[in-house]
């Protein structure tokens, strides 16, 4: 197969049946490989959120190919019987907001998915850590998410969806609440992390402060997906 | 696995624990509400057993004398002394009454008992402070709960009685403290009329052609008599002979005396479960509508909890969390908020209500055991209207869009 990161082909996606079918996606290709970071641009009612919901394998195209990592995950079908564990193993969320479980301190949002999937309470733990020190929160480990700053937050946000190393996150407008330059250090951390851990990474973005930074941009208009060559401009 | 049922309770656990304190004072009202019932039927209990008696003869075809009015003549138990199988027969009545002392009075359950010793059927068995009754008249004893102390004077009706002794759980089956005085006295309570009614009885027994015969001299006089004494008990009480069986004892009476005997366990099957049935009927009703009550309040607060949790469920579900963790959640917090309820409850019960209620309050400890289970099972029924919410959210809304 030879594929890394993700793979999509012709992914399409139809709400309701007959006269008032709406085709949400009608072509989607997209590619990101390992260590990559990509933009994905479009209206209001372009597809965005229809193609982040399938790749995030929380509704089901229509007919298609996803490939995540090495692993066919749905052609013209799921081929995976437990979502939720790939939700779980091979796929991490960044949100617009950061969403943490307001009754877990910082380390265990970030330990409870490792706890999910069997993991023990203390490696978990040790694996959360490990990864707030590199996203320079780690003085805040013991915080509850009500003390933390937004770009906190976010931090522990995506330290969050790495935490089981998938090899794709999904980041839907992430740096949409922080101001420019907390915003280019959440991208920055997001380029690092994924050069890192070997991550593909697609950022839903409008933000026009951070589209320059991206290599390469997927726009979605009508439900199909145009690759552009990006400015790739240096953070600093 | 970490709780996150524990973390979310420690998070907020000031909501928890005020909740569960209004839980619990309404477990604590269900709990009193089963302790008044157990309360009424040791009540009636300890009415049966305090008497010493083995049977009980009443007038035929009453259930007296504790659910019905009996009256039977006071000599009745000479012959029943003589029966075969009857070691001792003692004459009691009971009147429900209003007892002054001072300025106050108190309800009580005024019983007459035969001139005797401690033992015999009827009296007080044990006390608590001062002597049994020695004199024929104007002395009495009184249970501690008439609040009544050695020395005090009490009227009942036009006489005066001095509380010679005290004595404890000897009430009657609706819970009114027993006063024991002496049997002529007390018939005399309860047939004595006033000076007035007196005076009105014998001008008009003088009047009837039928009493005042002038060649019968000394009719009227006989009959005025008979007017006024009581020859009425309202039941006699029986002592069986060791070896003797108490069915065959009391059969014989009902057959030979023409009179309604009861033994021990059909004395207490009318109290248990006529006197106080609808008593108890009640309080089961009351029960009934408090557990659903405690159901319904549960029910709201987790559901609340819960769609207060919307977002973060959504999350969960999105980041890989099974059901039965996020069912786990939910239903161990209501449990939580269950036990934090029979908790703040079993103390309310025990420690502020059992002690100030009017009413004898008895919390068996079985009765707390099959409380905290309806408790555990009703908040588990509870959570399930918060389980269903939390089961239909859609990851995808953690996403939005």
């Amino acid at each position: 197969m030879g594929y890394k990161g993700i793979h999509i082909e012709s992914l399409k996606k139809r709400y309701g049946s007959g006269d008032t079918a709406v085709e949400a996606l009608k072509n989607v290709d997209m590619q990101v490989a390992p260590g990559e970071v990509v933009g994905l641009i479009g209206p209001s009612g372009s597809g965005k959120s229809t193609l982040l919901k399938s790749l995030g394998a929380v509704i089901e195209p229509t007919a298609g190919r996803m490939i995540l990592g090495d692993e066919v995950i749905y052609d013209d079908g799921w081929k995976v019987k437990d979502l939720r564990a790939l939700r779980r193993d091979k796929i991490g969320f960044v949100f617009q907001a950061p969403y943490l479980i307001p009754f877990l301190d910082v380390t265990d949002n970030v330990a409870l998915l490792p706890m999910l999937a069997g993991v023990s309470n203390s490696e978990a733990r040790k694996r959360a850590v490990k990864l707030l020190k590199a996203l320079d929160v780690e003085h805040r480990a013991k915080a509850m998410p009500s003390q933390l700053s937004g770009g906190e937050q976010q931090r522990v946000a995506i330290a969050r969806g790495l935490i089981n190393r998938p090899p794709v996150i999904l980041a839907d407008e992430p740096t949409a609440p922080l101001d420019s330059e907390r915003a280019l250090a959440v991208i920055r951390i997001l380029n690092d992390m994924a050069r890192q851990y070997e991550t593909a990474i697609i950022i839903v973005t409008h933000d026009e402060k951070i589209i320059p930074t991206f290599k390469r941009i997927y726009h979605i208009r009508d439900g199909v997906t145009y690759e552009e060559v990006g400015e790739g401009r240096n953070f600093t | 696995m970490i709780s996150l049922a524990g973390r979310d309770i420690m998070h907020a656990w000031g909501k928890f624990v005020f909740t569960g304190v209004g839980l619990g004072l309404l477990i604590g009202v269900t709990l009193s509400m089963a302790g008044i019932y157990r309360g009424m039927v040791d009540d009636a209990k300890a009415l049966l057993d305090n008497s010493g008696a083995d049977l009980w003869v009443v007038q035929q075809d009453t259930l007296g004398p504790y659910a019905e009015s009996s009256s039977i003549y006071d000599d009745t138990w000479r012959s029943l002394r003589g029966m075969p199988g009857v070691a001792s027969a003692a004459n009691v009545t009971y009147l429900t009454m209003q007892v002054r002392q001072g300025e106050r009075d108190v309800r009580t359950m005024v019983t007459g008992v035969t001139p005797g010793a401690a033992g015999t059927s009827g009296w007080p068995p044990y006390l608590v402070a001062g002597r049994q009754i020695t004199r024929g008249h104007y002395e009495a004893v009184a249970d501690i709960a008439s609040g009544f102390k050695l020395g005090d004077t009490l009227q009942i009706r036009r006489n005066y009685y001095t509380v010679v002794g005290l004595t404890r759980r000897m009430v009657s089956s609706s819970g009114d403290p027993m006063v024991f005085i002496p049997l002529k006295d007390a018939q005399e309570a309860q047939f004595l009329k006033d000076n007035d009614a007196i005076h009105q009885q014998r001008r008009r027994t003088a009047e009837n052609p039928a009493f005042n015969r002038p060649q019968v001299p000394g009719l009227l006089d006989a009959v005025i008599a008979s007017q006024s004494i009581n020859p009425y008990v309202n039941a006699v009480l029986v002592q069986i002979e060791s070896g003797h069986n108490s069915e065959v004892v009391a059969e014989s009476i009902r057959r030979w005396k023409r009179l309604t005997v009861y033994t021990r366990n059909q004395m207490e099957e009318i109290l248990v479960g006529k006197l106080i049935a609808t008593s108890a009927r009640q309080i089961a009703m009351f029960l009934v509508i408090l557990s659903i009550v405690s159901s319904a309040i549960v029910a709201f607060i987790i559901y609340t909890l819960t769609l207060g949790k919307i977002r973060e469920i959504a999350v969960l579900k999105l980041i890989g969390t099974k059901n039965r963790t996020i069912i786990a959640l939910i239903m161990q917090q209501s449990v939580a908020l269950g036990l934090i309820g029979f908790v703040v409850g079993k103390i309310t019960a025990t420690l502020l209500m059992a002690p100030i209620f009017p009413k004898y309050v008895l919390l068996e400890p079985l009765d707390s055991v099959i409380g905290f289970g309806a408790v555990v099972v009703i908040c588990i029924l509870s959570s399930i209207i918060a389980i269903r919410a939390a089961l239909k959210v859609d990851p995808a809304e953690a996403i939005g869009g």
